[in-house]
């Protein structure tokens, strides 16, 4: 069942990713893309990862109803009016995006990986939440000073004219 | 359910990622590749750590840091194309081709 369950999931994640670039407007791409995270954050839950599975689906559906407005904002072809190319180098990256799928294909199948060490804990979220308290907090202090400076400088990007420009 | 299947599953996301982010014209729909390539670590590095192992938190928290990193990249990625948008009416990435010289 559970397999049924993951190659059902691998499929929608797979194909969903592939929609991104062939649908013909930007808004539906973000969307398509939306259903990828959703069926990754299903294939982690499968892993019994329930609190990081239920956080990227939830955090992913926020971003992408976010992003969808900037979609709209930028799109090439706006409601599928002007039909035009989206692509630039298809052949080549074609060629390149094949060559690496089949590097990494092949390398996850012939790698001997090494064997389940040790037994996951009873609670997967309560372990994670005392990691983040307790031996992995130097990760999470960095990452709150990233994401303050990712706020910061995104407002300077983004702003038309600062208080310092003429 | 194998680490092998989880990681073809991430080498399929991650090459379709890639495709996206080479072939696409507009910049946020590059943007949407490299989500695609991170979704790919997220999956990779989440079935490392629960079929090798899962009696260490370390994978748990990288995996988090994945996620943060891909917020971050959503974030200063339309804060540069909004930046360079505003300055030269770019919204493609084969009119930014000045950023070469």
């Amino acid at each position: 069942m559970e397999l049924v369950i993951f190659l059902a999931m691998a499929v929608l994640a797979v194909s969903s990713g592939i929609a991104v670039f062939v649908v013909d407007s930007m808004a539906r791409a973000t969307f398509a893309l939306a259903v990828s995270f959703i069926a990754v954050g299903v294939e982690l839950i499968l892993l019994d990862m329930g609190y990081l599975g239920i956080i990227t689906i939830l955090m992913m559906v926020m971003e992408m109803a976010i992003m969808v407005v900037f979609m709209i904002m930028l799109m090439m072809n706006p409601g599928g009016l002007m039909p035009m190319s989206m692509f630039h180098n298809t052949r080549g990256s074609w060629l390149i995006s094949l060559g690496t799928f089949a590097v990494l294909a092949t390398g996850s199948l012939l790698i001997p990986w090494p064997v389940r060490e040790g037994e996951p804990p009873a609670d997967l979220t309560r372990a994670l939440g005392e990691a983040i308290m307790g031996s992995k907090m130097l990760v999470m202090i960095a990452v709150s000073a990233v994401l303050f400076a990712t706020m910061v400088s995104a407002l300077v990007l983004s702003t038309s004219r600062g208080r310092y420009d003429s | 359910m194998t680490l092998q299947l989880f990681l073809l599953l991430a080498s399929a996301l991650f090459s379709v990622g890639l495709f996206g982010a080479l072939s696409q014209q507009s910049i946020v729909m590059v943007m949407m590749g490299l989500e695609l390539m991170v979704n790919a670590a997220i999956v990779a590095a989440a079935a490392f750590w629960a079929f090798v192992s899962p009696s260490q938190p370390d994978g748990q928290v990288l995996v988090l840091v994945v996620i943060t990193a891909m917020t971050v990249e959503m974030a200063m990625g339309f804060a540069v194309a909004i930046a360079i948008f505003r300055a030269s009416d770019v919204d493609m990435t084969d009119l930014a081709a000045e950023l070469k010289q």
